[in-house]
């Protein structure tokens, strides 16, 4: 995989040296230690900063990790009950994009996100977790019916690009994004956005507009790939590192930025390592988001939700 | 070598011969044909022989629009502050003093009132000249600017759009940028103000995804480029040839994104008519005869 974060060799020794144990481990007592003590130095070699020679390179690799949690992923470890709802109404159901009604600690939400696959067949059904018009339509029909009832939205955000295809320009991509961007700042109900993979431009923003921004540790969110802007200002894919630096992308950078109110943190060495750890450390995130959100009456909400986007800018005047 | 053996390397054309009235004509890239400049200024920058559409700078837009060339231009003197302290080959600041220099604009977007066939209207017009017509901070906060105007005025808004999309050289400030004006459209929906957009060749990305799709009428000019994704750029996900007249405005109105296509002369007639047509007196706008 051509993808995988450049950790050092040491640790990809250790995994191999912890893997040839793990059989021999399960019935003799000496094996096990040993794995034990691997695993111990593994951890502890992960929970080094990754950003020896490229923080914001790294981070777009560990975004992108082919094991990191998807969408459907912290669904499943932080909601209960969820019930998938499918289609646009207009056109078709964009598998790109999932979402529906479900309960957050037994109270009542409506989570809706991007969806990547985990193998080939499941990358092309769900199109790369790259949405096309119908699955920006998709989730602001399911937000509007959020809104209808009173149920606050959690969106995650996990996304390389909106779909840059034939079919998606003549049903309007341009106009589906734009479209939310306008609608979605309406809605009277709480808006709580997690970015905790790849952010991808306006194919993230079209459904990432919100009242509390929060990425995790390692997402990443940029109006461009850095192999796009490298391509670009390089005429090759060979400052792709750079790219990404310059791009300031990273959670921290966008925080220092205005753009993301928190960041989340995630296990050592990324949320792939376990994802379940990942999704518990999210979890107090979402809970103190919902509540604080709640607290505010619809009127105030959109309102303030004006000024932030109001404030969403830096320049000399 | 026999001697039928036929050249490998295409016969090149000769190098276009430089002559000494450079800058006086110019040559129509769709028809071929010499233009003599000031034919086509006087024009309003269409070819007279095939109807092409130049690409027109952002001061021309507001000279053609606005009844006998007068606007007051508004928000002046916002710039960008280049948030990312962005360099690649070339720090952006210096790219920017360059766009500056050239076009004499602060950045991409000039800002204009005036009458409009007697009517009071607020026209925005994106420069491409300025680093592609790119939408930054700087163009954002112009855009947004102008629709509280309107807002406040209850004046009717056109932006005409010309650029590639949004600005990567201002990262993800830029990408705000289209939530921010999107909605700040929300509210002048609300206040039940006309807004126009007019797509030119070309309104792409961030742009096209955002303000350029949100009109109360979405008008373009024709054979206009106009899409979300750059045809390069598709061309390059499904490694295919696109077909022609794809994402140019005879296809955007066969698939329903447009309202109308409206020439450039009949522009200004087109836009004081449907603003006659919605903006009634006691609905929102204001009563031109008053």
């Amino acid at each position: 995989m051509a993808n995988q974060p450049q950790e050092s060799n040491e640790a990809r020794a250790l995994e191999q040296q912890i893997a040839e144990l793990q059989q021999a481990a399960e019935s003799d007592e000496v094996s096990r230690a040993e794995m034990e003590r691997l695993q111990a130095q593994l951890q502890s070699l992960r929970r080094k900063p990754s950003s020896k020679h490229n923080g914001a390179w790294d981070r777009v690799l560990l975004a992108r990790h082919p094991s990191r949690p998807y969408t459907l992923d912290y669904i499943d470890l932080l909601f209960t009950d969820f019930t998938e709802l499918h289609g646009d109404r207009r056109f078709g159901d964009d598998p790109a994009i999932v979402g529906g009604p479900a309960r957050f600690e037994g109270k009542p939400v409506l989570v809706v996100g991007h969806q990547k696959g985990r193998d080939t067949k499941q990358k092309l059904a769900r199109n790369f977790g790259m949405a096309k018009p119908e699955g920006y339509r998709k989730a602001l029909r399911l937000m509007q019916l959020a809104a209808k009832f009173g149920l606050p939205i959690v969106t995650l955000v996990d996304t390389p690009a909106a779909y840059p295809g034939i079919g998606a320009e003549e049903r309007g991509q341009a106009e589906a994004i734009a479209y939310n961007l306008k609608e979605i700042p309406k809605l009277r109900v709480p808006l709580l956005v997690i970015i905790h993979g790849e952010g991808g431009s306006g194919g993230a923003l079209g459904i990432a507009v919100g009242d509390h921004v929060v990425m995790m540790a390692n997402a990443v969110y940029s109006v461009i790939p850095p192999e796009s802007c490298s391509s670009i200002l390089w005429r090759d894919w060979d400052h792709k590192e750079e790219a990404a630096s310059i791009l300031k992308l990273t959670a921290e950078d966008l925080h220092g930025l205005g753009i993301v109110d928190e960041v989340a943190p995630e296990p050592p060495g990324g949320s792939h390592t376990d994802p379940k750890a990942a999704a518990e450390l999210l979890r107090p995130v979402v809970r103190a988001g919902l509540s604080r959100l709640a607290s505010l009456p619809a009127e105030q909400l959109v309102k303030r939700r004006h000024e932030r986007l109001r404030r969403l800018a830096t320049f000399i005047s | 070598m026999s001697w039928f053996h036929k050249e490998k390397q295409p016969l090149e054309a000769p190098k276009a011969k430089r002559v000494q009235t450079e800058g006086l004509w110019i040559k129509c890239e769709n028809c071929k044909q010499p233009l003599w400049k000031k034919d086509l200024e006087a024009n309003l920058f269409c070819c007279p022989k095939c109807n092409r559409h130049f690409r027109m700078t952002a001061r021309d837009r507001l000279q053609m629009l606005f009844d006998e060339g007068v606007y007051t231009e508004h928000d002046q003197g916002i710039r960008s502050s280049d948030p990312l302290h962005f360099k690649d080959t070339k720090a952006y600041r210096d790219r920017l003093k360059k766009a500056q220099r050239e076009t004499g604009l602060d950045d991409a977007l000039l800002t204009g009132e005036g009458l409009l066939e007697g009517r009071r209207v607020i026209i925005c017009a994106m420069e491409f000249q300025f680093i592609s017509g790119s939408m930054g901070a700087a163009v954002g906060e112009k855009i947004t600017r102008a629709i509280d105007r309107c807002i406040a005025g209850k004046l009717p808004l056109v932006i005409i759009s010309c650029s590639a999309g949004a600005r990567m050289m201002e990262g993800a400030v830029s990408l705000m940028q289209m939530a921010k004006v999107s909605a700040a459209l929300a509210r002048l929906e609300e206040a039940r103000v006309p807004y126009i957009s007019v797509l030119t060749d070309p309104t792409t990305g961030g742009v096209s995804a955002s303000f350029a799709m949100l009109g109360d009428l979405n008008i373009a000019e024709p054979g206009a480029l106009i899409g979300f994704a750059g045809p390069r750029v598709i061309e390059q996900t499904l490694r295919q040839k696109l077909p022609d007249g794809f994402q140019r405005s005879e296809f955007l109105l066969e698939h329903g994104m447009l309202d109308a296509i409206v020439p450039r002369k009949e522009q200004k007639g087109y836009v004081s008519r449907v603003l006659g047509l919605l903006a009634a007196p006691g609905a929102s706008g204001e009563d031109p005869a008053s």
